[in-house]
């Protein structure tokens, strides 16, 4: 995973809600087995069928934060969201509510989520809608989103920052403590099932 | 210090706890399928890492595989190499694979309780959002991404926060016709799609107890429709006895410690919640979406609903987005809406339990002549039983095709999908735009809704049927 510090970008306004996984990219680009080129299928129904969505403005093209209605990224587990709005140029996702699953997986993959009171975000949609060009700034380090003359502070856990600011994989973190799961497996109850065929 | 059953699941997985990290959760089963894993595998290869516990690890083919031919090879060439690519790591990284045509091939989330892999207590992780169907075990069961179906693959453990309680307590008597899926659309359409965020949601109370087994997984399994981590509720006599006899459940003093431990997953008496829900099981009805998410739902007596009734422009404009995809004006009595395809299947409706109910109000009666309806069982195994109820010649008599098992058109990764514009009544879990097909809208129902449904062409309630069929 890339480290994440800052990134300084122009925004994607979404003004929509329950913006949710299969939107972000529908099933049918689920079935390849790379882990790149899903900026074919981001938005794809939406790209498609409505001339005027967000990213279809000739001034959103190189838009690289997207700025989202509350619960973005609901349903499906599929890391690919994240993946394809990465591939299509996006590294950091605005927004009042994230699904919990989206926003886990976005930090595993390096795309920055930040949560913003609604109140936030409705006013960076009013700025940038004023003025696309309007660059705005989202600093890890001093966890804070800035843009004009004004400047916001966002929550994010420490560990999850670190890990991000580091561009840490978690499964090498996890294998320095690999005594400790040794330890807890020599624990588990005898009665656990196992998933070999029952001969 | 008392706790609930979700606290009691997680701390007994916790291998590792330390102040300003996640805790290391250990996870009892990994279930994997061909869409979510391919990538993880090829992650593993790529740092020469091997799959700690394949002894815990089970893989089927479900979301690709087509539901006719099934033992001919898949047409569709990039359908094709995902599963392909599934047997390739199956076999290199020693993990037990139900292929298409095996016995115990299925719906990830119908094969583990089945077989009996899913059992109270468990913590248990798949790359599918609806794994909090197992859930309905007393297990902690949840969602991942390929990054963290990786991490498992290489560590069986997840770093984990400890998610917050919330409790939906169900008493009273569901009125006839009244199921578990108007049960859980009913709560997300109080608490909405993000209300559970954050949370663990224990189901309780009178009603639930009441609850087949079956009928819990339904509910369990769209606890991430409410934004939920998981959903779970406590292991009783009725979880015993569907487990025992199973070919992975405990045998002989195994089974004997085994329900000795299962016993205690109950939520202690003063164990505090962080939010609670109260639902009244008698005052339900069956349950209807009319918009392009879950929590869009009302009561089958309601009416479409108007934006301007909406005073907050968000959900104003959600509203409004909903109904000029969903093709309704509003006002139109919901009874009103006319189906193209009725889809009865999928890990929220697929079981045998959910066939029987639809079969019955088929039998001896014909579908609606311009409505085609699929019937797409849960697994190979519950095709089988329901075979051998003879419930496939009610279905098939009835006019609906009788289909192979798999995920099929409640998301149409599959050929079994909506046309642009057409509309279904669908037992699945995702009314999302294009869910089942680009351009097709979808309504969430109930299985027997769904065979009412399927009777007259519009959404209807079995209780409707008397007056509006003849036999």
């Amino acid at each position: 995973m890339d480290a994440f510090t800052t990134h300084t970008g122009t925004c994607a306004p979404l003004r929509r809600s329950n913006v949710d996984t299969d939107q972000i990219i529908p099933a049918e680009y689920l079935k390849r087995i790379t882990r790149s080129g899903f900026e074919d299928g981001l938005f794809k129904a939406w790209r498609t069928n409505e001339p005027d969505f967000v990213l279809n403005r000739p001034e959103c093209v190189t838009a690289s934060v997207l700025v989202a209605g509350p619960d973005f990224g609901t349903g499906s587990s599929r890391e690919h969201a994240v993946w394809a709005l990465m591939d299509g140029g996006f590294r950091v996702v605005i927004s009042s509510r994230f699904a919990d699953i989206f926003r886990n997986n976005s930090t595993k993959a390096g795309l920055l989520t930040v949560l913003l009171p609604q109140a936030d975000v409705e006013a960076l949609w009013d700025a940038v809608e004023a003025d696309p060009t309007t660059e705005v700034t989202v600093d890890l380090k001093a966890k804070q989103v800035s843009y004009g003359d004004v400047t916001v502070p966002f929550e994010i856990d420490e560990y999850t920052r670190w890990r991000l600011l580091e561009g840490l994989d978690d499964v090498g973190l996890t294998e320095r403590n690999l005594p400790d799961i040794e330890a807890f497996e020599a624990t588990r109850p005898s009665f656990l099932p196992k998933a070999l065929p029952v001969v | 210090m008392p706790k609930t059953l979700a606290e009691k699941v997680y701390d007994a997985h916790v291998v590792r706890s330390a102040a300003g990290e996640p805790d290391l959760l250990y996870i009892d089963l990994h279930l994997v399928h061909e869409v979510t894993s391919p990538q993880a595998f090829d992650g593993l290869r790529a740092a020469g890492r091997t799959v700690r516990r394949p002894d815990l690890t089970m893989a089927t083919e479900d979301h690709n595989v087509p539901t006719l031919d099934i033992l001919a090879p898949i047409a569709d060439p990039v359908s094709r190499a995902q599963i392909e690519a599934l047997r390739k790591n199956a076999a290199e990284f020693g993990i037990r694979l139900a292929p298409m045509g095996d016995r115990d091939q299925g719906i990830v989330h119908v094969i583990g309780p089945q077989l009996g892999l899913t059992q109270p207590g468990m913590t248990i992780v798949c790359g599918d959002s609806h794994t909090s169907t197992h859930g309905a075990f007393g297990a902690l069961a949840f969602g991942i991404g390929t990054s963290e179906v990786e991490h498992v693959l290489a560590t069986q453990t997840l770093p984990q926060y400890r998610p917050k309680q919330m409790a939906v307590t169900v008493d009273g008597e569901l009125p006839p016709g009244v199921s578990a899926k108007d049960v859980i659309l009913a709560v997300i359409a109080q608490i909405g799609t993000g209300g559970g965020q954050g949370h663990v949601i224990e189901y309780r109370g009178s009603a639930i107890e009441k609850l087949s087994m079956e009928a819990r997984m339904t509910i369990c399994n769209m606890s991430i429709e409410a934004g939920a981590k998981a959903g779970l509720i406590a292991p009783d006599q009725t979880t015993f006895d569907f487990l025992q006899g199973r070919p992975h459940a405990p045998q002989g003093a195994d089974w004997d410690a085994a329900v000795e431990y299962w016993s205690t997953l109950r939520t202690d008496e003063d164990a505090v919640f962080d939010r609670e829900v109260h639902i009244d099981a008698s005052a339900l009805t069956p349950f209807v979406t009319w918009g392009t998410n879950p929590g869009q739902g009302l009561p089958i007596d309601g009416t479409v609903p108007d934006p301007a009734d909406f005073a907050d422009e968000g959900e104003r404009r959600d509203v409004e987005q909903a109904l000029a995809y969903m093709g309704l004006a509003p006002g139109t009595p919901l009874r009103e809406i006319e189906v193209d395809t009725v889809f009865l299947g999928s890990c929220t409706n697929g079981r045998i339990e959910d066939l029987r109910v639809a079969a019955e109000l088929l039998r001896g009666k014909h579908i609606d002549p311009d409505t085609r309806m699929l019937v797409v069982p849960g697994s190979v195994a519950v095709k089988a039983q329901a075979e051998a109820e003879g419930l496939d010649r009610v279905f098939l008599e009835a006019g609906a095709e009788w289909r192979g098992a798999g995920c099929s058109m409640c998301l149409g990764m599959n050929p079994d999908q909506l046309k642009p514009g057409e509309r279904s009544a669908s037992t699945s879990n995702r009314n999302f735009q294009g869910r089942q097909g680009k351009g097709g809208r979808t309504h969430l129902v109930s299985p027997s809704v769904a065979a009412a449904t399927a009777l007259t062409g519009k959404l209807t309630a079995p209780a409707d049927l008397k007056d509006t069929v003849t036999v």
